[in-house]
C-alpha cells in the first residue's frame, strides 16, 4: 500500500512564544496554556501515517488539537514546526515548504475539506450550485453544461434535493449544509478527503446517510480520509486506525477496534468509558 | 491442500488489563500454547472468564498481548508475530487472510444485509456482482428469508443477525478463521447448516480456532482441543504489581 500522508512532528502554537511553551504544557500539566507566557500549544509533535484508501481517525476531548492538525494540513493555519509529505501520482510534495501559490494550487487539485463550520468551508453569498461551481473552476473545469452536470450528480449523491440547488446556503438546515459542503469536498475527486466532525450536530438519520456516503466513497475511489471527532461510534464505523489527542498531544495510537476496547492510556480510558 | 504445519502457532500468550482508572490489573490469560493447522479446527475450551475470547481478540489484535508470540504464517509461508506487527500489515491481513466470527453483528445503519454480506468480497476486489450472488448463495445455504436480504440486519432478531455475520465471516473463506461463539443463538436446523459449511470450508483448507458453547460442537468439528485453566480471579492494584 501506498503512503499517502506522512506527518512528522507537526506542532502549532498561537501567541507570541516563549522557550518553555512546549516544555510546560501537555498532558502531564494538564493544560494546553503556557503558564509563562500564556500562549497556546494547540498540536505538539503530531505525527502520523496515511495510507491509500485508509480512514484515519482522529479523537480527544473539545480543545485537544483536532482541528487545528487538519488545518494546518489544509494550510489554513501555518504550522510552528514539523513536516508534512503528501504523495501522489508518483509525485511528492513537502506541505510547508511549498509558497503560497503553490499550496493553493495543490489544495484546489488534490485536497478536499469539510470543516466543523460550515460557514468556513461554504461561501454563503452564492448558492449551493456555485459554491461546487467554484470549487470545478479552481480545479480548471470550466465548460459551463460540465460544470452544472457535475454540481447536480453530486449534489443527488449527498442526498440535497438538486432543485435546491440554485438557492444560498445560509437557508439550509445544518445537516443540508454539511451536506453541500461534502459535495463540495468531492467535487475533483480529491485522493484526499479531510472531514472535521461531519456528523456533529446533526440527527441520527442524517448522520447514517453521511456515514454510508463517506464508505461509499472510501470505496468506490479508494480516497484517503481523516476524520475529526469527537463521536465514538463514528470513530468505530470509519476509521481503520486512530489516533488519540489530549493537550495537543497524541497520547496514543493504535487499530480502532484496539484503541476503544483495550486502551493503553489512562486518558483513553476515561474516554471510551464515559461514551459507554 | 492439508499439511501438518500450523499456521498459527501460539505460544506463551499473556494478557493483562491495567485499568488505572480502578488501579487496577486484571489478569486474563496466562501463559497460552496452541496451534492452529490448515483444515483443522483448534477448539479453545475452558469456564467463562478463562480468557477464550481475550486469546482470540489478541490473535486479531483487538487486544495488545502482555507477552508472548502469536506466530501466524501468511500465503506467501512468511511467518509474522501478530503481537507487534505494523498495523497496516495486521490491517491487510484482516482484509485477505484472517477472518473473525463473533456473536455480534457491526454494520452500517443503512446497508442492505446482502451487501454487508458481500463487503468482504468486495474489499478484495471481488466484482461488486459476483460478490452479491455469492452473498445470496450463503444467504440461501443459512437459510435467511429472502425478504430480508435487501434491508438493514440492524432491526433482525438476534438469531438472524448471527447467520448474517456468519455469511459475511465466511465469504472471503479467509485462511484463518476464529470464531467465538457464532452458533450461540441458533436453532438446531441452522445450526446444523452451519456445521455443514464449516466442514466444507475446513476441506477446502481453512484453518481455525473456534469457541463453542455447546459441547457437541466441539465434537463434531474439532481436531485439536485446548483447554485454558479457570480464572485466578486475582485482580491485584496497579501500585503492588509496579
Ligand atoms: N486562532 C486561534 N487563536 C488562538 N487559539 C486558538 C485558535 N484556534 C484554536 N485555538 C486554541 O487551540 C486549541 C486547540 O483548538 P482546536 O480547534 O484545534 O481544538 P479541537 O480539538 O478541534 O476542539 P473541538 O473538539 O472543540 O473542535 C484550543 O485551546 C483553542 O482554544
Ligand atoms: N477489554 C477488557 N477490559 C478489561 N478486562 C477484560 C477485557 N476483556 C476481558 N477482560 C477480562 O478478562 C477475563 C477473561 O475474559 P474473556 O472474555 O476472555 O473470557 P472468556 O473465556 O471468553 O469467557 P466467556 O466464556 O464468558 O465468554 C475476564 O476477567 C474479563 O473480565
Ligand atoms: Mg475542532
Ligand atoms: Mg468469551
Ligand atoms: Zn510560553
Amino acid at each position: 500500500m501506498d503512503k499517502v500522508l506522512s506527518v512528522e512532528a507537526l506542532s502549532k502554537r498561537y501567541g507570541k512564544g516563549c522557550q518553555h511553551c512546549f516544555a510546560l504544557t501537555g498532558p502531564a500539566f494538564d493544560t494546553n496554556i503556557c503558564p509563562e507566557c500564556g500562549s497556546v500549544v494547540a498540536a505538539h509533535e503530531v505525527s502520523f501515517d496515511l495510507h491509500q484508501g485508509e480512514i484515519l481517525g482522529i479523537m480527544g476531548e473539545s480543545g485537544s488539537g483536532k482541528s487545528t492538525a487538519v488545518k494546518c494540513l489544509y494550510f489554513d493555519q501555518i504550522p510552528t514546526g514539523g513536516r508534512a509529505v503528501f504523495n501522489d501520482q508518483g509525485e511528492s510534495f513537502s506541505l510547508f515548504e511549498l509558497n503560497a501559490a503553490q499550496q493553493r494550487r495543490l489544495a484546489s487539485r488534490c485536497f478536499g475539506m469539510v470543516y466543523q463550520n460550515p460557514h468556513l468551508g461554504l461561501n454563503f453569498d452564492i448558492s449551493a450550485g456555485g459554491n461546487i461551481a467554484e470549487r470545478l473552476l479552481m480545479a480548471r473545469v470550466d465548460n459551463y453544461a460540465d460544470i452544472r452536470r457535475r454540481a447536480t450528480s453530486l449534489l443527488e449523491r449527498t442526498e440535497v434535493m438538486s432543485e435546491r440547488m440554485d438557492e444560498l446556503p445560509r437557508n439550509f438546515s445544518g445537516g443540508m449544509q454539511q451536506r453541500v459542503q461534502i459535495a463540495k469536498a468531492l467535487a475533483i475527486n480529491p485522493p484526499l478527503l479531510l472531514l472535521d466532525e461531519v456528523t456533529t450536530g446533526l440527527d441520527l438519520s442524517v448522520q447514517a446517510a453521511i456515514l454510508d456516503l463517506i464508505l461509499e466513497i472510501q470505496q468506490q475511489s479508494r480516497t484517503s480520509m481523516i476524520v475529526v471527532t469527537h463521536d465514538l461510534g463514528v470513530i468505530r464505523l470509519l476509521a481503520d486506525r486512530t489516533l488519540v489527542m489530549k493537550h495537543g498531544r497524541v497520547v496514543e495510537t493504535g487499530l480502532t477496534d484496539q484503541i476503544l476496547e483495550d486502551p493503553q492510556h489512562a486518558y483513553t480510558q476515561r474516554l471510551v468509558a464515559s461514551a459507554l | 491442500m492439508i499439511s501438518d504445519s500450523p499456521i498459527l502457532r501460539v505460544r506463551d500468550y499473556t494478557k493483562h488489563f491495567e485499568l488505572y482508572e480502578q488501579g487496577k490489573r486484571i489478569p486474563s490469560a496466562q501463559s497460552v500454547d496452541l496451534d492452529v493447522f490448515v483444515g483443522r479446527l483448534t477448539a479453545l475450551t475452558g469456564a467463562t472468564g478463562a480468557g477464550k475470547s481475550t486469546v482470540l481478540k489478541g490473535i486479531y489484535r483487538t487486544y495488545l498481548p502482555t507477552a508472548g508470540r502469536l506466530l501466524y504464517r501468511d500465503r506467501h509461508g512468511r511467518e509474522i508475530d501478530l503481537a507487534c506487527a505494523d498495523e497496516h500489515r495486521v490491517l491487510a491481513l484482516r482484509r485477505t487472510e484472517i477472518g473473525f466470527v463473533t456473536q455480534f453483528l457491526r454494520c452500517l445503519p443503512r446497508q442492505a444485509t446482502e451487501n454487508v454480506v458481500a463487503q468482504p468480497l468486495i474489499q478484495r476486489g471481488v466484482d461488486w456482482h459476483d460478490a452479491l450472488d455469492k452473498a445470496r448463495e450463503l444467504l440461501t445455504a443459512m437459510d435467511l428469508p429472502e425478504r430480508l436480504w435487501g434491508i438493514s440486519p440492524a432491526t433482525f432478531s438476534g438469531g438472524e443477525k448471527q447467520r448474517v455475520n456468519l455469511a459475511r465471516g465466511l465469504i472471503a473463506k479467509p485462511r484463518l478463521l476464529l470464531l467465538d461463539e457464532p452458533t450461540a443463538s441458533l436453532d438446531p436446523a441452522t445450526a446444523e447448516r452451519v456445521i455443514e459449511l464449516l466442514t466444507t470450508l475446513k476441506r477446502e483448507g481453512v484453518g481455525m480456532l473456534a469457541v463453542f458453547h455447546q459441547p457437541y460442537l466441539v465434537e463434531r468439528l474439532a481436531e485439536h482441543l485446548v483447554e485454558l485453566p479457570s480464572p485466578s480471579w486475582n485482580e491485584r492494584p496497579l501500585e503492588e504489581i509496579a
